[in-house]
C-alpha cells in the first residue's frame, strides 16, 4: 500500500470510523507457556474475519481476550476508538456491545429459548419486558427457531441452540461478534442450517471474528483469512490467496492435513 | 395405654408447635444466610472469600449446644443483647434458639450450595459475562437458580436435621418438644418409653413429609443439560 493509494488517504482521514478492534502487540501467558505472542491485527468495521490455525495454537484465547473473557500480559485492545475496561460497570457495557457465540451453546439451561434471548436485553439493556419479547421472537424468526421458544435448550438439536445463541447475542445489537468454533460441536446434517444464518449475518454487514476450520464459510463470506500457530499471527490473506496459494510453510502443512480428509 | 394425657396437664400439641416455629424462622433464616455465604465463598473479594471461609470451618465444627448456650450466657446474660423489646424471658429464648439455629444450619447450607455451584458447567458464567451481566446479576440469576435446583436434596437433608436439632433450644428453657418430654419422663417414669416413643413418633411426623415433597420436588426442578 503506497502512501498515495485512496485506500491510505480515506484511512488516514478518519481512522476511527474504519478499525473496529484494533489488537497492538498483545502477549498473554498461561503460566510458561507463552499463548498469544506479540499479536497485532485489525478489524474494520463490517469485516469478517476467519481464524484458522492447528489445536492450541491460540485461537479461542485470542477470541476471549477481545471481550476480556481472558486478560492479557501487555499490549492493548481497542474497541471502536475505546480501550478495553478492567473489571467493572464499564467493562460490562463493553462486553453487551461484543457479541459471542460459543463451542458448546452455553445457553441458560434453566430458562426457555425465548427467556434466553430476553435477558439480556432487560437485565443489561433496561429494554421493558413486552419490547424485549417481541424482539426476541422476531430474531428467532430470523434463526429458524420460532416454534421452539417455549422449549428449553436440551429439547433442542445442537443446530437450533447454537442458531437460539446467535440469536442470543444479535438481541443486543453487538457492534462485532465472535464465533469461537460454532459448528465444531454438530452433527454434519446440522452444520450447514448454522453456517447460512452465519452467511446472512456477514451479508448484513455484521463485523465477524469467526474462528472454524469450515473453508466453504471461509471462501463465501470471509474478507480475510487469518492463519495461526503457536500463538502467533504467521499469515494473512485473502480467502483465496490463503487455500489456493499460501506463503508459509506452516500453513501450507496445516492446510494439506485438513485437506486430506 | 395414654392415660397421663387425659389429666390435660401436658400441652404435646402446643410443644410441637414451638418446635415447628422454630424450625420455620431457622429454616428461612439459613436459606438466606447460607445462600449469602455461599456467594462470599465464591465472590472476587478475597475479604468476602476469607470472611465466608473462616465463618464455615468455625462454626460448622462448633457443637450446637455451644452456640445455643453462648448465644444465652454470652448475648443475653452478659451483653444484654435480646433481639426484642420484650422482657419476656420464654420470647427471648426463643429468639436467641432461632439466632443459634440459623448461624449453624447456615453453614451446612453453604456448603449444600457449593457442590451445587460447581454443578453449573463453567460456560454458563462466561455466556452470561459475555452478554454484560454483572457479578451479582450472573450469581443471582444464573448460577444460583440452577445451583438450587441441584440441591434441594441435600437441602432437604439440611432441613430434616435442623427440625430435630430445635430441640437443643430445651437448654435455654424454650417451651419445645424436647423440654416437654424431658418433664414428662420426669414425672411419668412409669410411661417412659411411651412418653419417648410419642415424640420420636411426633419428630418422624414432622420430617417425613419434608423428606419425601423435597424429594419430589428435586426431580420436578431438576436442569436438563
Ligand atoms: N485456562 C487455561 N489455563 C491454562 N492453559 C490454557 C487455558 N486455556 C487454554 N490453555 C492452553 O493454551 C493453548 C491455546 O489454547 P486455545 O484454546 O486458545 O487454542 P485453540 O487454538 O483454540 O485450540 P483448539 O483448536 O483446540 O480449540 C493450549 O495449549 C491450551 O492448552
Ligand atoms: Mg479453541
Amino acid at each position: 500500500m503506497t502512501p498515495m493509494s485512496n485506500v491510505s488517504v480515506t484511512k488516514d482521514a478518519a481512522p476511527a470510523a474504519e478499525d473496529l478492534v484494533v489488537l497492538k502487540n498483545v502477549d498473554k501467558h498461561f503460566g510458561a507457556l507463552h499463548v498469544l505472542q506479540d499479536i497485532n491485527l485489525t478489524i474494520g468495521r463490517g469485516e469478517v474475519v476467519v481464524v484458522i490455525g492447528p489445536s492450541g495454537s491460540g485461537k479461542s484465547t485470542l477470541c476471549r481476550t477481545i471481550n476480556r473473557l481472558e486478560t492479557i500480559d501487555s499490549g492493548t485492545i481497542t474497541i471502536d476508538g475505546k480501550p478495553l475496561p478492567a473489571e467493572g460497570k464499564e467493562l460490562a457495557r463493553l462486553r453487551a456491545d461484543v457479541g459471542m457465540v460459543f463451542q458448546s451453546f452455553n445457553l441458560f439451561a434453566h430458562k426457555t429459548v425465548l427467556e434466553n434471548v430476553m435477558l439480556g436485553q432487560i437485565k443489561v439493556r433496561g429494554v421493558d419486558k413486552k419490547a424485549a419479547e417481541e424482539k426476541a421472537r422476531s430474531l428467532l424468526d430470523r434463526v429458524g427457531v420460532a416454534t421452539q421458544a417455549d422449549k428449553y435448550p436440551a429439547q433442542l438439536s445442537g443446530g437450533q441452540q447454537q442458531r437460539v445463541a446467535i440469536a442470543r447475542a444479535l438481541a443486543m445489537d453487538p457492534k462485532v461478534m465472535l464465533f469461537d468454533e460454532p459448528t465444531s460441536a454438530l452433527d454434519p446434517e446440522m452444520i450447514n442450517e448454522v453456517l447460512e444464518v452465519m452467511q446472512q449475518l456477514a451479508q448484513n454487514g455484521m463485523t465477524m471474528v469467526v474462528v472454524t476450520h469450515e473453508m466453504g464459510f471461509a471462501r463465501s463470506a470471509a474478507n480475510r483469512v487469518v492463519f495461526m500457530a503457536d500463538g502467533r499471527i504467521v499469515e494473512e490473506a485473502t480467502p483465496d490467496q490463503f487455500f489456493s496459494n499460501p506463503r508459509s510453510d506452516r500453513a501450507k502443512d496445516f492446510l494439506s492435513k485438513i485437506l486430506h480428509h | 395405654m395414654f392415660d397421663f394425657l387425659e389429666s390435660g396437664q401436658y400441652d404435646v400439641l402446643g410443644a410441637f408447635w414451638v418446635t415447628v416455629q422454630l424450625t420455620f424462622y431457622s429454616a428461612i433464616g439459613s436459606l438466606i444466610w447460607g445462600t449469602v455465604l455461599a456467594a462470599m465463598r465464591v465472590s472476587p473479594v478475597p475479604l468476602m472469600r476469607t470472611f465466608g471461609t473462616v465463618y464455615v470451618h468455625v462454626v460448622r465444627n462448633t457443637p450446637l449446644t455451644v452456640i445455643v448456650m453462648a448465644a444465652s450466657l454470652g448475648l443475653f446474660q452478659t451483653l444484654g443483647i435480646t433481639l426484642t423489646g420484650s422482657d419476656d424471658f420464654e420470647v427471648i429464648g426463643f429468639r436467641l434458639a432461632v439466632l443459634s439455629l440459623i448461624a449453624y444450619h447456615a453453614t451446612f447450607v453453604c456448603e449444600a450450595l457449593r457442590s451445587g455451584i460447581n454443578t453449573v458447567p463453567v460456560g454458563q458464567a462466561e455466556a452470561a459475562r459475555a452478554l454484560g451481566l454483572n457479578f451479582s446479576q450472573v450469581l443471582s440469576l444464573i448460577v444460583l437458580p440452577q445451583a438450587f435446583r441441584a440441591v434441594v436434596t441435600p437441602l432437604a437433608n439440611v432441613l430434616i436435621a435442623l427440625t430435630k436439632n430445635t430441640t437443643v433450644a430445651a437448654a435455654i428453657g424454650v417451651a419445645e418438644a424436647a423440654l416437654l418430654m424431658k418433664e414428662m419422663i420426669e414425672t411419668e417414669s412409669d410411661a417412659i418409653f411411651l412418653v419417648s416413643a410419642m415424640f420420636a413418633f411426633g419428630f418422624v411426623v414432622l420430617t417425613l413429609p419434608t423428606g419425601m415433597l423435597l424429594g419430589w420436588v428435586s426431580k420436578r426442578v431438576a436442569v436438563k443439560r
